[in-house]
């Protein structure tokens, strides 16, 4: 096996890997990213509405505003600490993407220009504030671009459509990882003092959801299998607003902008559900209120989707209600202008045209708040105390540190990618100036070209396509926006007989080296089971409704037991894993306690973990 | 309803298959709003595991599955059945070396997109107040056409000049250009006209159109390289786009 040494490995070319990229180069190190797709193939690319950061620069606004919407937005098992660090650097962040060239839009005195996003408030939750920075409905594309560019600008070294298969522990120490150059299926060993994960999410672990194809869960599926825990794989994120049946996702901007949500009987529902934020009430709220107007048959045509009406007339009729200035009211070239890309997958696949007709929208399987647990250094930790293991960093959706708590804020992925990345790699570039390489095992690589063979040999009856698509189906039936302990042991039932087929009776078509993307799709359908797997196992274990996590047989939030953190381990055995659950990682309270030993009187502390109320 | 797909194969790795084939396969149950993306999925997933494509986001955005659908490139995951008809051939994109299947080599195009300074440059000190640039919004609307390129491919391979000489730079290169020298905050515009000056740079297209109705951002891709070419005249880059000329 070819091995290429380097002082940092970046695995994944979106937004973390990127930002961690420059930052280490930047900082002295040699680094190289390697990653499965072409960098701007990554889906930071796809991210639409904007990046939350508090510039006010149209209205009032301070980092800790954004601090305490992130934590409320999390329901309350958002880290506090990590929150604040995330509001606060987000202000630099956002500036200097600008200065890397990043073209936001702008206001009428040039500066950038934000928008209203769900959950983003001024003053502790008094009233919504424009806080989005947008480069219309594509500030992701914009942001993956700019950085990508900067990485050229830096000279750094990239290793393109090399797909990270495994990660090299040796005694506790990351030394590197094993991957598969997609063109020759040939291995490489990329041996390095820091290895940073930045593979993204998991979403293709359902059946609806707005997340590409390559969104197999790589990099925290390997992680677990080589001892890290996985942290709080029980909340991942349904975004209200995807397209009906496709689940390509409709910005949260939309409604930012005025958009409504609408049932059958015409009514705009989010009025009952969260009568002060409304339709802009936080997604896992949104969400839950869609599937609650099917359930009591108010979806269009009964068939469990609802209207999303940014019609101007729509919008201007709830603009003058809400008593809003006439200058606020829009009209067709305004939704031209703010939501071209929504426009364009909507006139393409449905055939609908926002301007003049309403949208059918349900919730889509969108984001992961858990992943591979890091502090806000972006290292690793690999137990409840927060124990790191040295060498391994991760930042972006794979990873959970803890910023989104339950339930993450619209436009706070994009700021989680370029607050953590960056801070990522600067840590690194320290890092890798007093570290030396730990020694590679003697057999590196051994174990995952052995199970490549298993799976490129299979001689059985499953092909994967149809085993990934009984995944997603029981994912979606039973482990989705609403969860009983009935429903998830079905999960668990299920996939339990998938792994075996998948360990027993795989076949693939494809035999051949190159390009084999047969082969690869097999491997990441491993990947994606272990995810499902671990998801379901901790949800049922927790015996509560928090964020994103919602069970019919625990309606309510349990903080005397559960105002924690899951970790979820793997023993190692790929075909036959036991798992080990606990709920022993505390979360970070500290903005709490401050207030507390402040004085403050309970009733005006901000920071308190209470009932959310939108 | 049933609709037919004939693809052009090749595996270089299986003996009887490196040269280029031509391959059908039939799939049932075909909806017309399906995607043409969907549908060769369908075809690997139940039928020929070993048919091999690029894809990732699967809505227009990331630019992966660029492929010449009924003789016109497109993006696989933007085309639906209805758009396509109930025979629909699909080929790789041409001019770049096929690997696999319709996996084309990547690199010379990337190549080329390096070569342009692709990348916004601004040497002075950041802004004393610690903020932002300021820029006006009609100044950012300037350059707003080129900023949604997703470096797919289509415009660039589907150029008759492109064909002709694989060492013109080609219109995606171009388009990523103009999107830094009609930006009023950078200032490495006179290098990249510089650059495009050169004999493969924007002096090889020919303004046969092709970039353009292949766009699938419905970037006016000629007009982009219009702009550069008068740039280049007039020796100056502002100007050249006129505000009122910006949709």
């Amino acid at each position: 096996m070819k091995v290429h040494k380097h002082d940092a490995i970046i695995i994944g070319a979106g937004g973390a890997g990127l930002m961690a990229a420059l930052y280490a180069s930047k900082g002295g190190a040699d680094v190289a990213v390697v990653s499965k797709l072409y960098p701007t193939r990554s889906h930071t690319g796809t991210a639409q509405g904007g990046i939350g950061a508090a510039l006010g620069n149209l209205d009032d606004d301070k980092p800790i505003y954004h601090t305490y919407d992130t934590i409320k937005g999390g329901d309350y098992l958002t880290d506090q600490a990590a929150a604040k660090i995330l509001a606060e650097n987000a202000v630099d962040a956002v500036i200097e993407l600008e200065h890397m060239g990043l073209p936001f839009d702008r206001t009428s005195e040039q500066r950038i220009s934000q928008r209203r996003f769900g959950g983003h408030t001024s003053n502790f939750g008094e009233r919504l504030v424009r806080r989005a920075c947008h480069a219309a409905d594509r500030t992701g594309h914009m942001i993956l671009q700019t950085l990508y560019q900067q990485c050229i600008k830096n000279e750094v070294k990239f290793f393109d459509e090399f797909q990270v298969v495994d990660m090299i522990v040796v005694d506790g120490v990351c030394a590197g990882v094993v991957a598969i150059e997609l063109g020759t299926g040939e291995f490489h060993i990329f041996h390095g003092k820091a290895s940073f994960f930045a593979t993204g999410g998991w979403g293709r672990c359902w059946s609806v959801t707005s997340n590409a194809h390559a969104l197999t869960g790589d990099g925290a599926a390997i992680a677990l299998r080589r001892g890290v825990p996985l942290q709080d794989m029980e909340f991942f994120q349904f975004h209200p607003t995807g397209i009906y049946r496709m689940g390509i996702l409709i910005t949260e901007g939309v409604r930012g902008e005025g958009g409504v949500l609408v049932n059958s009987v015409g009514e705009r529902f989010m009025e009952r559900y969260a009568p002060s934020a409304k339709d802009l009430a936080s997604r896992d709220v949104v969400s839950r209120a869609i599937y609650l107007e099917t359930r009591e048959g108010r979806s269009i045509k009964n068939r469990g989707y609802v209207h999303l009406d940014v019609r101007p007339q729509t919008v201007n009729r709830y603009f003058a209600e809400e008593g809003r200035d006439r200058a606020d009211f829009i009209d067709d070239a305004t939704i031209e202008r703010k939501l071209p890309d929504i426009l364009d997958f909507c006139r393409t696949y449905l055939g609908v045209d926002p301007v003049h007709e309403p949208m059918p929208v349900q919730p889509t399987a969108h984001y992961a708040m858990g992943g591979i647990p890091t502090n806000v250094e972006a290292e690793v930790i690999i137990d409840a105390a927060g124990a790191v293991m040295p060498g391994a960093y991760a930042a972006g959706e794979t990873a959970c540190v803890s910023v989104h708590g339950a339930n993450r804020l619209g436009t706070n992925s994009l700021v989680d990618l370029v607050v953590f990345g960056r801070r990522g790699g600067m840590r690194i570039a320290e890092f890798v100036k007093g570290a030396d390489w730990a020694a590679l095992p003697s057999d590196a690589g051994g174990e995952i070209r052995a199970e490549f063979e298993r799976i490129r040999g299979g001689s059985g009856g499953s092909r994967p396509g149809e085993l990934r698509l009984r995944m997603q189906q029981t994912m979606m039936d039973n482990v989705g926006v609403f969860r009983t302990d009935e429903t998830m042991q079905q999960g668990i039932d299920d996939l339990e007989e998938l792994r075996e087929r998948f360990y027993t009776d795989l076949h693939i078509d494809d035999k051949s080296r190159v390009f084999n993307t047969d082969l690869m799709e097999a491997w990441e359908l491993g990947c994606l089971l272990d995810l499902a797997d671990v998801t379901a196992r901790t949800a049922i274990k927790r015996k509560e409704s928090r964020g994103a996590h919602s069970r019919e047989d625990y309606k309510a939030r349990d903080d005397e037991n559960y105002l924690a953190h899951s970790l979820v381990g793997h023993d190692g055995n790929l075909a036959a894993p036991s798992y080990a659950v606990n709920f022993d990682r505390k979360v970070d309270l500290s903005l709490w306690e401050e207030e507390i030993a402040q004085g403050v009187p309970e009733d005006q502390q901000k920071f308190r973990p209470k009932a959310r109320v939108y | 309803m049933d609709v037919t797909f004939k693809i052009r194969r090749k595996n270089p790795d299986v003996p009887g298959l490196e040269k280029p084939y031509w391959q059908e396969f039939v799939l049932a149950d075909v909806d017309p709003t399906d995607r043409v993306l969907e549908m060769l999925h369908r075809i690997k997933w139940e039928q020929d595991g070993s048919l091999s494509l690029r894809r990732s986001c699967a809505h227009g955005v990331c630019g992966s599955d660029a492929m010449r659908i009924n003789g016109v490139n497109r993006l696989a995951c933007k085309m639906l059945i209805r758009d396509v008809g109930e025979k629909v051939q699909i080929e790789p994109i041409l001019g770049m070396p096929v690997i696999k299947d319709l996996i084309v080599d990547m690199e010379p195009f990337f190549d080329h997109y390096k070569q342009v300074m692709p990348f916004f440059v601004n040497d002075d000190p950041a802004p004393a107040d610690g903020r932002e640039r300021l820029q006006t919004q009609a100044d950012r609307e300037l350059f707003d056409d080129s900023t949604k390129c997703i470096l797919c491919a289509c415009c660039t391979t589907a150029c008759p000049s492109f064909w002709a000489n694989g060492h013109y730079v080609g219109p995606a290169a171009i388009v990523q250009a103009h999107r830094f020298i009609f930006d009023t905050r950078d200032q490495a515009g006179q290098e990249r006209l510089n650059i495009l000056s050169e004999p493969n740079g924007v002096w090889r297209c020919r303004t046969i159109f092709n970039c353009t109705p292949a766009c699938p951002r419905d970037i006016e891709v000629t007009r982009a390289i219009g702009e550069v070419k008068l740039a280049i005249r007039k020796g100056r880059t502002a100007g050249i786009i006129q505000p009122s000329e910006v949709h």
